[in-house]
């Protein structure tokens, strides 16, 4: 009989956390508000540009109170807000579009980098973790685990640069960066694919040790537990006590976090995104604050910490249906 | 970070080793970036285009980057750089993270629920990205860095030096200063602070090489110290085009730089907690 799903308490689980995840948003618009009104950031001079330096000072007036920069901070971070809610983001200065618009074109080719990426951390780190499990201190799991903590110190821009030495300039394997050739005018499957390889395969490795060393502890955790030494005691071989039993058990907690990596994944991708010129939504918010696109930054600011949230909440459900001792509060 | 308790632990000789070799970097280190300097034969600014992009040699371990400048004191001089902004920034963050620890579990009540809601609004923010907002809206710079790595990291010590907060008000010795007649401030100076500062420069220790990152990250981006300024990102974010040029060392010495020391960090504050908690012996920490 297949166990029916908590839907009621996981609803309500979903309802509190959106009640909650308000007054949080709501905050951080605000903040990020007030840092802009305290900075020396000026938007009128943003937007007028090298223009400015000619302008008289009644054109700027005008173009001041156009703006509504005139306006005080409340009123401002208000009309923002309500335009906001009705789909109206602003415009974006550096991409010369709605800010609605980038979010939208770039959003895609993020959600698939950072897929591709951790699928690659939880693949890579769960056969790594079964194999440095299965004989902790052995000569293979003290190799591993020595590279996984040298690579969790390793700043993964950094990993990408030598990556597109190794690949794209002295073995020639793959492309450096981008989304396509740069000849290429239509965007095609095989294009993008080998274009994916280099910026997933250095995200993903740069999360690896995470999920390598869950796996790791999750699995020699229930090697030493009672379904273990009772698959053991009926005589079933190892491979299945290791892959049927306590991989089983030891993946769990790590797949139900995925979620709360949000914010690792985000800060890799800004640093990958543009390391490998990848047309995603994480090197926009790169290009939007080297050029200090205030309209661009704050939604991406405010995107990201929905994301966030949205992972902190998945984690939580997934966490309550993987282990039912876990109630379905907070 | 990955906080492990595996086992089997590794033996106590395995273990001293480890510490040992963890200190004689750090000593190391420390040395380099404080004499080096001073003692240079060479001007690490000074430009010399007949030698440019050099790869390793006796006369220069780690090689010329493209004007001509020696790697390896481009390197020193660039580590000294970071680590003095990860310095300042891991002690401003943890003034910051005690101060507001110690004051909301003290207080408790409403202090308390209103400094750990601000404290999960800012959790939910990810680091890199309101360091670089902030950076962006105060133009790059030392300060900037400075000030954008010790806002978002003076969280975690913040949540750590309140629960420790917690768990000490309750105990009889804080009762008997109450009761003697001791006032608020002085309880918390006297009898609380000195209670959680090892907890504290436990964090502030693990915090030194994150902030370096930071630094390195933001500086990569474009986004931190000037690029006149030798830190490890600049170092790296200037071998771009070296790089894509077919010479590798301008990129991976920088690098190197940073890792090293990281990894001596965590192996002396993995000891150091080892020491405060000897219940949970851990391998490094990150």
């Amino acid at each position: 009989m297949k166990p029916r799903l908590p839907w009621g308490p996981m609803a309500r689980m979903t309802g509190r956390r959106a009640l909650f995840a308000v007054p949080v948003l709501l905050t951080v618009t605000f903040g990020v508000f007030a840092v802009a009104a305290a900075s020396p950031f000026d938007p009128v001079k943003a937007y007028a540009g090298t223009a400015g330096l000619t302008a008289s000072q009644e054109n700027l007036d005008q173009l001041r109170a156009n703006l509504g920069v005139d306006q005080p901070l409340v009123t401002r971070w208000w009309n923002w807000l309500t335009s906001a809610l009705q789909g109206d983001l602003g415009d974006s200065s550096v991409m010369r579009q709605p800010v609605s618009d980038v979010i939208v074109e770039r959003m895609g080719w993020s959600v698939l980098l950072a897929a591709s990426a951790f699928l690659i951390a939880i693949l890579l780190g769960t056969a790594l973790g079964v194999l440095a499990a299965r004989r902790p201190g052995g000569w293979l799991d003290r190799a591993v685990s020595s590279a996984a903590y040298t690579l969790e110190a390793a700043p993964s821009f950094w990993l990408g640069l030598l990556a597109i030495w190794l690949f794209a300039l002295k073995l020639d394997l793959l492309p450096a960066g981008g989304l396509t050739d740069a000849a290429s005018e239509t965007i095609t499957f095989g294009q993008v694919a080998s274009h994916l390889v280099l910026p997933a395969a250095v995200l993903g490795i740069s999360q690896l040790p995470w999920f390598f060393l869950y796996v790791r502890q999750g699995v020699t955790d229930a090697l030493a537990e009672d379904p273990v030494r009772g698959a053991r005691a009926r005589g079933l071989s190892e491979r299945t006590v290791l892959l049927g039993h306590a991989l089983r058990s030891g993946m769990l907690p790590m797949l139900t976090l995925i979620g709360s990596r949000v914010p690792e994944l985000i800060t890799g991708a800004l640093l990958i995104e543009t390391v490998f010129s990848w047309p995603g939504i994480a090197a926009a918010t790169v290009e939007a604050a080297t050029s200090v696109d205030f309209s661009l930054l704050a939604a991406l600011t405010v995107l990201a910490t929905a994301a966030v949230l949205l992972g902190n909440l998945l984690s939580d459900l997934l966490y309550g249906l993987a282990d039912p001792r876990v109630a379905f509060d907070g | 970070m990955a906080e492990t308790a595996l086992a089997p632990l590794p033996g106590r000789t395995t273990r001293r080793i480890r510490v040992a070799t963890s200190v004689t970097i750090v000593v190391a280190v420390a040395l380099a970036v404080l004499i080096v300097p001073p003692l240079a034969q060479l001007d690490q600014q000074a430009v010399d285009l007949s030698n440019k992009l050099h790869p390793p040699s006796w006369a220069h371990p780690f090689g010329t980057d493209d004007v001509g400048r020696d790697l390896l004191l481009r390197c020193v001089y660039g580590l000294r750089v970071s680590l003095l902004v990860g310095l300042v920034a891991a002690l401003t963050a943890t003034v910051i993270g005690t101060a507001i620890g110690a004051l909301a579990g003290s207080f408790g009540g409403w202090p308390d629920r209103v400094v750990m809601r601000i404290v999960d609004t800012l959790s939910s923010i990810p680091h890199l990205l309101l360091g670089i907002f902030i950076v962006a809206m105060f133009r790059p710079g030392v300060w900037p860095v400075i000030i954008s790595v010790a806002l978002t990291h003076w969280i975690s010590t913040a949540r750590i030096v309140r629960s420790e907060v917690l768990s000490l008000r309750s105990r009889p010795f804080i009762d008997a200063a109450v009761s003697g007649g001791a006032s608020r401030v002085r309880v918390i100076v006297r009898h609380l602070l000195p209670g959680v500062l090892p907890q504290a420069g436990l964090a502030a220790v693990l915090m030194v090489p994150h902030a370096m990152w930071h630094e390195s990250a933001l500086s990569f981006l474009g986004l931190g110290l000037p690029a006149h300024q030798a830190s490890l990102g600049n170092l790296v974010q200037s071998a771009r085009g070296s790089l894509l040029a077919g010479d590798w060392w301008p990129t991976l010495f920088p690098g190197l730089f940073l890792i090293i020391p990281t990894l001596a960090l965590a192996g002396i504050a993995g000891a150091w907690r080892d020491r405060i908690n000897p219940r949970r012996k851990s391998e490094l920490m990150l």
